[in-house]
Formats: structure tokens, C-alpha cells, sequence
């Protein structure tokens, strides 16, 4: 069976971007890390790719705000992005690629192609670690999820990722066009506050797609559970089936082939 | 004195100021008095002592010519302390009681000497490159560093701590061929953060102090996608002028790059950052006592994003083979880092290095400032000239620097020009052996031999819960969520036993395991490593031989916990210690190096890397000297033969069967105990290393086979804290019966029996079915059944008279364990550090 070939968008502080590929391969894809540059240069073109990942790191250190610098840099010299996801064809924002999307105007998706969200400091005001419980709206429909069951573990790693929207409006048509995908719970499903919500995110915002369900951004990183030996309590004996992170790689590959 | 202010005060130079104001009289060596060159020395902050200075104006008047600034700033650079460990490797007269050792070289006959003995085959580079490097699988090749950086933290906490990551980093980068690092250790030593006593002014409060370095470490770690997941923090007020920081990485690469080379013609290419005048001295400042004087300017500035983009580049140009060798410019910037790869160079080494195209921060640098500048996020690389435009393009790729400084000659000679100027002609036999060696003295006054005597302590049951608490709470028990939270322990994928550990992902993890398939793309590769550390100041202040062997028997058990293969496994020092040119300083400083001698040898584990940082010495107003505690790191690194079967340490399930494996014996000495006493006595432990080794290696072998549930090394607090860690990380609780812990005739009570800290010893669940297997594996071992899991959470102890003695809620104890370092650090209430 062929490989889709999948685009690892990376520049100079992106640091997830390795086992973004390892994670893709394991999911049979055939992954290709792209640096920003060859983008602007024309020396590649994002239609070549099935599908795009904007991975986890520090893109040029953060410097201004999260991911700000690379997305102005997309929104000048990677104009085919926003037709790309018009397309169709499955893209995904890891922690400071979620950060990316929103700063780039692509998620939540607006006519005009504004920023309408932004993803802020952590209520904790510290970046923090941890492994937090995420709900699936397994309304949305999205390509993501398909599959998964509604409670799932990944980790979080951030300093900014408390999602909060310019006005309710924002928030109202993201819930109507079922477009929340993940929202931070407690063991028992329930929402809750601080360590369980690690950020203070409005609404428990962990992961959010466009209304169709092919551009995701999540703060949660699947790339880091994609084998069992992942999760924090594999030792214990009571979680023994694969990564969950895994499937939404596996899903969108399938999505791709078709 | 070394600083920057001094310089201006003194008239005589302006190494902070501009090139152009920089015109100061450089006097005629050749004539000048012992007294003058001292002075000399003062002004333009090189550190040297009265002999190096005289053996420098000899060498010159032999040379029939006076040197040139340049000259003598690389020869203060390569001959620092941090640069040439000229202490360590000195000759040392030993006094200890009344019998006397001479060594001839200090390191070669200590430290280093045990691994020559041993001859590991799987030692693949051992105390020559910029780090140790170890075999891992028939493919893979792991390097290990390990670097202090004391001074700069002390004056400038974030950036001191940041650059020291990044300076470790490059270490690993400049291993061998280059290695991808893949991990960050990160251990420190401070003053208590909620100190109230009197500071100097000028010196930071150890809150902000902690805060900061914790900061400094988190940023430049997480931004170079390195997770920091193992370490260890130890608070003593002593540490409060001077704090000290270790930080470490781990790096894999394939067995090929292991070794470099460099051929004379081959090009000098600078890559990465450019030059600035940031760190100035940093290696000479690291010669010299901290006083309200020094400068901060020292210090350099760190870019992890610009590291970030070295480390990109640099790796791809590995895998093509475009260089031969290479190193980084760390401790005298070029200086060093070119002094030190000439020597690689052909058969008598040489260098002709022209600086006027390196790639400058600032156009007013002097030449002699390029060349001895500590900017960070630099390397050096040796080039064949054909492959000059390939390493180019890949550089260029990535955004980072490329400059052509010069070619690797085979004269002998370090030459390095700027335009029609001559700056450096100098011989490299000089350079690097020349610096004269003189005797220094050292005594040991032995600790009292007091045999253990019958203590009988308190058996106020009341008290032995608020002793419970009071451990749990302790700075050096406490729990360190605080700080491992804020580092991206799990980016990169591989660490699947983390730092944090058990059912809430909150219990203190014995030490991390990493995966490196999800890094190399090998995912069926199952094999793993892990790293653990021992550091107990305590005991050093009663005897430093003793601790050395505590601190490398705490390592390696920290190693055997999770499952790794100790034998296997490798040691790297570092030494912090204080004023050594006081003979009773060193003293301490030789036996504890005589202690890291004997448990290499005894548990047959060789040391591959080692760092040292003396100097570490407050002067206060009235000139009075205070040295910190001397201070042993002990770091270890084991392969884990498949990760599959890593352990942690939380109780897993009630009803299981618990195991105390080692002796137990009298050893209060530098206990918690005895600081919840208040009148501390008693000797340090002393590590049994024969019975030590069996226990760990049988344990060792037991646990990878499968048949252990949890373990857990006892530490600080002994029996009583470990329990409470693992039933607080599990929510699984233990129910102790004291009678049947296997214990020395002069252990006489409960309190003696749950708080003694007799090393080598571990707790251990065995699930029920796999009772007899253990038992079968553990024959040899000392080890006894204590008691069992329950499902009720509460620590639960029966005394030596049958009755309970102990029942307190997991939940309490938990309270107390967590609450300390919030409330320092953030003053936050106890309650909020649960987890998810």
C-alpha cells in the first residue's frame, strides 16, 4: 500500500518535530520534515503533501508571543496554507502549532481570516508538565476521533495554552458547528478546576477543528503517546492497551488514503 | 582579584570598555619584579599565580622576545582552573593521622585510575573528549557530561544557569563526532529559600537565587527540546554565598562518531553564533573567590534558539561527514577551544588562525577580546576543504553562521593574526604542558573512631509521628513537583519511567528510564538507560570518604530501582569544593577522592567523565574565608536491557508481600534524626561495599527478571520516609511489623529501627504469586519481610512490642511532603499541589 506522504512544517525552534515523525511512521505514513524556508522560497509547495503537521516547540523562542512569529511568516509567505485546508485535506497544530493556526487566523475559522482566539499564559503562570484527562466530543464527526473512545489521557507541556476568544460569539459558533473537540476533565468526566484544566482555558478548551473537521489544533501532544510504555502508569498494570496519540496519527492517514 | 572593576580602579586596562579607549601600557616583561607581574595579574584579572607568572617571563626572555597581550591571555585561559584542573591533577603531599601519601598526579591516581584496572570493553571514550562516552547497543553509542557552573550562578542566577545549560549541551554536541542529546540532569545545591538570617549586600536571597536558576534551567532546556528528567536539590545554609549548579546531558550517537580526528590543511570553520563581548574571563573568574567586587560582566549571555539552530545544522553535517572533528567554544571561547584541537592536528599540532573573518556581535572588539570571548551557541570544526561548500549550504539552511578562521598546520605552533598583526606565536608544547607543577599540601584530621554505642532513643509514640512529618517535610525530603513541572521531562517521546511517578504521577521516582527508539525511529528497539545520582553534603562534614561511598552506592541503587543493568554502568564526579589552598580543605577534598577510588574499584564500576569547581569561597567584610561543605556529585549511567520491564516505586496493590533488602545498622551520622534532634552526633555510614554490591547486583537481577513489583532505594529518613513515599505515590498503603525487620544487636528501639539510614537498602513489592521466585532469586542477599500492602490509607507500624505504634493517614503525610516548597517559593496554601 503506498505511504501518504505527510508534511512536518518545521524552522528554527520547532523541537517536536522528530518524534512528530517517528509517531507518523508507526501510523504508516511517509513523513517529510519541510523547513519554513523551502516553503518561501518555492522550493516546495504544500500541495505536494496529503497532509500537514505544525509540531510542538518554541518556534523562534517564543520570543514576541507563542508561535506569533511563524505564523505572521505563514500568513506572508505561505498564502496556499488557507486553500489547503479549503482542500479539504487534514492539518494539525501541536502545542505551539495550535498556537500557529490561531495566531494565523486558521482556526477558529473565520470569513475573513482574523485571529478571533488566542491561546494565553497558563493561569499557573509557570510552563508546566502533566498528564491531563481530555473529554472527545464525539459529536464533532471530525476525521481526528474517529474511533476513540470519549475519555483519553494525553500529556500537556506549555506556558501558554489558556485558550480565551474575542467575544461569546466566537465561543457560541464554535459550540454550534460542533467544532470543541477536547475539553480537560477530572477522573470522573466532570469539568473541574486547576491542576485538572491545567491553564484556565475557557469552556476547559483543549483541542478545537474548523467546522469541517479537517484542521485541527490541540494543546495536548498525541506524538507522545504512541505506545503503551508512554502512559505514567503502564507499571501498574492497568493500562496496557496502545497510545491513544497513535490513533489520531493512524486516522489521519486513513483520511488521507481515501 | 579578577574582576572587571577591579580593572578600572587600577587604571591599568579597560577589558569592559571600547577598543578604543583600550589603550593601555603594556609593560616590558622581561624586566619586571615577582611583586609587579602580581600586580599585573590583578589588573588585567588573569588569575595566575607568583609561579605560572615567572615561568611565563621565563619562557619568553628564553624566547628572547616580551609577549604580547594576546599570549599571555591564552596562556591564563588554557592554564585556569576550569580549563586544566591544575589542582586535581597536581602533585599532592596527603597527611591523614599520622601516615603520609604522596601522589604525583591527584586525578590519575583516584578518580581515573580504577577505570584503567577495569578495562570495560564497553568504555568507549573515558576522561579525553569533552564528555565519557559509553556503548549502548552494537549501533548506538551514548555521551554523558556533567558540568558545574557555580560562579556564574552565583552572581547572575538565570543567565548563569541557562548558559550552563547550554554550555553542557554543547559538550555533547562536541563529543566524539557529535552526539544528539537526549536528555538533561540538572542538580543543585542552595540555601534554604525561606532563610531570614543576614546576607551582604550585593548577594541575591536564596528564594530569588532558587527561583532564578530553576528558571534559567527550564527555558534554555525546554527551548532546545531537551527533557530535563533526573536531578536533585540539597539545602544547607552554607550554601548561601555560593549555590551550586550542576547540569548535565545525555547524548546519543552512532559508534562511528565516536572518534575525531584532524589533519593538518584541514580548514578552522566557526560555526553557530557570533562573537561578542559577553563572558569576558569567564575560565580565570572561575580561578577566584567570589567578593562584593566581582563583576558581573564575567557572565555570558545565552540563545537557546540560536543553539537550537547549531544543533540542527550541525547534526546534519555529521551524517554527511563533512568534518573530522570538532569542539565547542565554551571556558576561553576560541582561544581554548582552538588551543585544544591543534593539538590534534598532525604529529606536533599546530594552527594558523586568522581572526579578521570571524563573524563579530559588535565592530569595536579588540582582536585579543575576539579571541579569548566566551560568547555562547559557538563551535569549531576541523574541515577537509572539498566539503567547505556542502557544510555551507546545510548551515545556511538552518539560519546559522559559518566563518573560515584559518587552516590546521603541523608546525607545533599556535599562530593566530589579525590583519598585518601578529597576536599569538606560541610553542603548543608550552601552551598545554608548560605550566608548572608544585606540590601542594593537604591533611586529613581522621574522624574519632567511636564504635557505635547503645543509643536508646525516644519512644514517646506522639513524637514518632511529628518525627514523621517533620521528615516528610524536610527541604532535602520534600517533594520537588514544584520544580520538575515546570521542565518538559517528556518532550523528544522517550521517557517512559518518569521523573514524577505513581498513580497521581507525584512520587519520588528513584530515576527516569528513556526510550530512545521514538529519537532514533528504532521502535521494536526495546532498550533503554537510565541515570541516577547520590549527593549527601551531611555526611561529608563528618568524613568525605565516607560519603563519596554512600553517594556511589545511593547512585547506583537509584539505577537498580527502575531496572537498569549496574553492571554496566558508569560514574562521573564532580567535585565543588572550597578554598583548597587551605591543606585541611584539600584534605577532605583527597579523601573523598580516595573514597570515589575504593567503590569504583569495589562495585567494579568505572568513572568516564569527571568536573571539578574549587574556589568556592565567600570573603566576607573582615576578610574571613567561608568555604561551602564539600560536596560530591555522584552521577550513573546504566543501560536498561529492555524498557518493557522498568519499575517504579509507588505500591502497585494491597495484599502483596514487602521486602526490606540490605543490613540495617546504628547509622545516625548526619541523619535527619539528628537534625530533628537538634544535637546532632554519631559517625557517618560506612558503606559495607562488599555486602553493598551483592545486594544490588542480586536485587538487580531479580527485578529485571520480572519478579518485583516496586522498589524503592532508602535514603534520607530511612525506613519510615521511603514507606510513606510509596504509599503516598501508590494510594496502596503498608502495614509494618518492626520485630521482623533483621536488624545490628545495638538497634535497640522503634525510632532507631524506622529513622536509621544504613545505606544500601531496599523496599520492595512482590506480588504474592511471585513470593518464592523472589526469595529463590534474592538467595545471599540480606533481605526480610516486613509486612504487606493494604488497601486502607493509612501508614500503619507495630512495634517491637506488638502494639500499634503508628497509624497516620496517607493523606496527612502526603500534605506534609508536598507543602514545603510551594509554600517557600509561592507562598501558596498546602492543598493546591495535587495532581491530575
Amino acid at each position: 500500500m503506498k505511504k501518504p506522504k505527510i508534511m512536518i512544517l518545521r524552522t528554527a525552534g520547532t523541537n517536536c518535530d522528530v518524534e512528530t515523525a517517528t509517531a507518523l511512521k508507526m501510523a504508516d505514513a511517509s513523513p517529510e520534515l519541510v523547513h519554513i524556508t523551502e516553503l518561501a522560497g518555492k522550493k516546495k509547495s504544500v500541495f505536494d503533501y496529503a497532509a500537514i503537521v505544525i509540531p510542538g516547540g518554541f518556534s523562534y523562542g517564543d520570543d514576541v508571543a507563542a508561535g506569533k512569529i511563524l505564523a505572521n511568516e505563514i500568513k506572508a509567505h505561505v498564502k496556499d496554507l488557507r486553500g489547503f485546508v479549503r482542500s479539504g485535506r487534514p492539518v494539525i497544530g501541536i502545542c505551539n502549532g495550535f498556537q500557529v493556526l490561531v495566531k494565523a487566523g486558521l482556526l477558529p475559522q473565520s470569513i475573513a481570516g482574523d485571529q478571533t482566539a488566542t491561546l494565553t499564559i497558563n493561569d499557573s503562570n509557570k510552563f508546566e508538565t502533566r498528564w491531563v484527562r481530555l473529554r472527545v466530543n464525539l459529536q464533532s464527526g471530525s476525521l481526528f476521533t474517529q474511533g476513540l473512545p470519549e475519555m483519553i489521557e494525553l500529556p500537556v507541556a506549555h506556558g501558554e495554552g489558556k485558550f480565551v476568544v474575542k467575544s461569546p460569539k466566537v465561543l457560541e459558533s464554535l459550540k454550534k458547528s460542533r467544532s470543541i473537540l477536547m475539553q480537560y476533565v477530572n477522573e470522573e468526566g466532570k469539568f473541574s478546576g486547576y491542576p485538572y484544566n491545567p491553564n484556565g482555558s475557557l469552556f476547559n478548551i483543549a483541542a478545537i477543528t474548523n467546522p469541517d473537521g479537517n484542521c485541527l489544533g490541540m494543546m495536548p501532544h498525541p506524538e507522545r503517546y504512541t505506545s503503551r510504555y508512554h502512559h505514567p502508569n503502564w507499571t501498574r498494570q492497568t493500562f496496557c492497551k496502545e497510545g491513544v496519540g497513535l490513533e489520531i496519527f493512524r486516522n489521519t492517514v486513513k483520511y488521507a488514503l481515501n | 582579584m579578577t574582576t572587571a572593576t577591579k580593572v578600572k580602579l587600577a587604571g591599568n586596562g579597560t577589558s569592559n570598555n571600547s577598543a578604543k579607549a583600550h589603550a593601555p601600557v603594556w609593560p616590558t616583561w622581561s624586566t619586571l619584579s615577582p611583586r609587579a607581574l602580581a600586580d599585573l595579574d590583578a589588573a588585567y584579572g588573569w588569575s595566575l599565580d607568583a609561579d605560572e607568572l615567572k615561568t611565563v617571563q621565563a619562557h619568553f626572555i628564553g624566547l628572547k622576545r616580551e609577549p604580547v597581550r594576546a599570549e599571555i591571555e591564552t596562556l591564563a585561559q588554557t592554564w585556569s582552573e576550569h580549563c586544566s584542573h591544575k589542582t586535581f591533577r597536581s602533585a599532592v603531599k596527603y597527611k591523614e593521622g599520622r601516615s603520609t601519601k604522596r601522589f604525583k598526579n591527584l586525578l590519575k591516581e583516584t578518580i581515573m585510575e580504577p577505570t584503567k584496572k577495569l578495562k570495560k570493553k564497553w568504555c568507549l571514550s573515558v576522561f579525553e573528549d569533552n564528555a565519557g562516552i559509553i556503548a549502548f547497543d552494537k549501533k548506538w553509542a551514548l555521551a554523558y557530561k556533567v558540568e558545574t557552573h557555580n560562579h556564574p550562578c552565583a552572581v547572575e542566577p538565570y543567565g548563569g544557569a541557562e548558559t550552563g545549560v547550554g554550555g553542557v549541551i554543547r559538550d555533547i554536541l562536541g563529543a566524539g563526532l557529535g552526539a544528539k542529546p537526549v536528555m538533561n540532569t540538572d542538580v543543585f545545591c542552595f540555601c534554604p529559600p525561606d532563610y531570614k538570617g543576614y546576607l551582604p549586600e550585593g548577594i541575591l536571597h536564596p528564594r530569588r537565587t532558587m527561583s532564578s536558576v530553576v528558571e534559567g534551567v527550564r527555558d534554555y532546556g525546554n527551548r532546545m527540546g531537551i527533557p530535563t528528567a533526573a536531578g536533585a536539590i540539597w539545602f544547607d545554609e552554607a550554601y548561601k554565598m555560593n549555590p551550586l549548579v550542576f547540569v548535565g546531558t545525555i547524548g546519543i550517537m552512532p559508534r562511528s562518531a565516536v572518534k575525531k580526528s584532524i589533519h593538518p590543511g584541514d580548514l578552522i570553520v566557526a560555526v553557530g553564533g557570533k562573537t561578542g563581548r559577553d563572558g569576558l574571563h569567564g575560565a580565570t573568574f572561575s580561578s577566584a573567590a567570589i567578593d562584593d567586587t566581582t563583576s558581573t560582566s564575567a557572565v555570558q549571555v545565552g540563545h537557546a534558539i540560536e543553539e537550537k539552530r547549531l544543533l540542527d545544522a550541525l547534526l546534519k553535517a555529521r551524517d554527511k561527514n563533512l568534518y573530522r572533528g570538532l569542539t565547542d567554544c565554551g571556558a576561553g571561547g576560541f582561544s581554548s577551544a582552538i588551543g585544544e584541537m591543534a593539538s590534534l592536528s598532525g604529529r606536533k599540532g599546530g594552527a594558523c588562525v586568522r581572526l579578521d573573518a570571524a563573524a563579530l556581535k559588535t565592530s569595536d572588539l579588540s582582536p585579543w577580546e575576539i579571541w579569548v570571548s566566551e560568547s555562547q551557541e559557538r563551535m569549531v570544526l576541523a574541515v577537509p576543504k572539498k566539503n567547505l561548500r556542502a557544510l555551507q549550504g546545510i548551515f545556511a539552511g538552518e539560519g546559522s553562521e559559518v566563518s573560515v578562521l584559518g587552516e590546521f598546520t603541523n608546525t607545533g605552533c599556535l599562530e593566530v593574526s589579525f590583519g598585518d598583526e601578529t597576536l599569538v606565536n606560541l610553542d603548543l608544547k608550552f601552551l598545554h604542558d608548560g605550566n608548572p607543577q608544585r606540590e601542594r599540601n593537604a591533611s586529613f584530621t581522621p574522624p574519632p573512631k567511636n564504635l557505635p554505642k547503645k543509643v536508646k532513643r525516644s519512644e514517646d509514640r506522639s513524637k514518632i509521628t511529628e518525627i514523621l512529618h517533620w521528615s516528610l517535610a524536610n527541604l532535602n525530603t520534600c517533594s520537588r513537583e514544584w520544580v520538575i513541572r515546570q521542565y518538559d521531562h517528556e518532550v523528544q517521546g522517550g521517557t517512559v519511567i518518569k521523573p514524577l511517578q505513581g498513580l497521581h504521577h507525584d512520587g519520588p521516582g528513584d530515576a527516569p528510564v528513556l526510550w530512545p527508539g521514538i529519537v532514533t525511529g528504532e521502535v521494536e528497539n526495546f532498550k533503554g538507560f537510565t541515570v541516577g545520582h547520590g549527593l549527601n553534603p551531611s555526611y561529608g562534614k563528618l568524613d568525605p570518604y565516607a560519603m563519596a561511598l554512600i553517594a556511589v552506592d545511593e547512585a547506583l541503587g537509584n539505577l537498580v530501582c527502575v531496572g537498569g543493568d549496574p553492571t554496566k554502568a558508569a560514574l562521573l564526579d564532580n567535585f565543588c569544593w572550597g578554598d583548597v589552598n587551605d591543606p585541611e580543605q584539600l584534605g577532605g577534598l583527597v579523601r573523598a577522592a580516595l573514597g570515589c577510588k575504593d567503590a569504583a574499584l569495589g562495585f567494579q564500576t568505572p568513572f568516564i567523565s569527571g568536573k571539578d569547581s574549587l574556589h568556592n569561597v565567600y570573603t566576607d567584610a573582615k576578610g574571613k574565608k567561608h568555604s561551602i561543605p564539600g560536596t560530591l556529585l555522584i552521577s550513573a549511567i546504566a543501560p536498561v536491557d529492555d524498557i518493557r520491564k522498568a519499575v517504579t516505586m509507588d505500591f502497585k496493590a494491597p495484599n502483596n508481600p514487602v521486602f526490606l533488602v540490605g543490613p540495617t545498622n546504628e547509622d545516625f551520622g548526619g541523619s535527619l534524626y539528628e537534625q530533628w534532634k537538634g544535637t546532632p552526633q554519631g559517625a557517618a555510614p560506612q558503606v559495607n561495599i562488599k555486602t553493598a554490591k551483592k545486594t544490588l547486583w542480586t536485587l538487580s537481577a531479580a527485578i529485571r527478571k520480572g519478579l518485583v513489583f516496586s522498589a524503592h532505594n532508602l535514603s534520607e529518613g530511612g525506613l519510615a520516609v521511603a514507606a510513606a513515599e510509596m504509599a503516598i505515590a501508590g494510594d496502596v498503603s503498608i502495614d509494618i511489623d518492626l520485630d521482623d525487620v533483621t536488624r545490628s544487636k545495638n538497634l535497640l528501639d522503634n525510632v532507631s529501627i524506622l529513622f536509621t539510614e544504613s545505606p544500601s537498602r531496599f523496599l520492595v513489592e512482590v506480588k504474592a504469586e511471585k513470593e518464592k521466585a523472589f526469595l529463590k532469586a534474592m538467595r545471599g542477599a540480606p533481605l526480610c519481610r516486613i509486612g504487606q500492602t493494604i488497601a486502607n490509607p493509612v501508614l500503619r507500624v507495630t512495634g517491637l512490642d506488638g502494639t500499634r505504634l503508628l497509624e497516620e493517614s496517607l493523606h496527612d503525610l502526603k500534605k506534609s511532603w508536598q507543602g514545603t516548597l510551594p509554600r517557600m517559593l509561592e507562598g501558596e496554601s498546602n492543598d493546591k499541589g495535587r495532581n491530575a
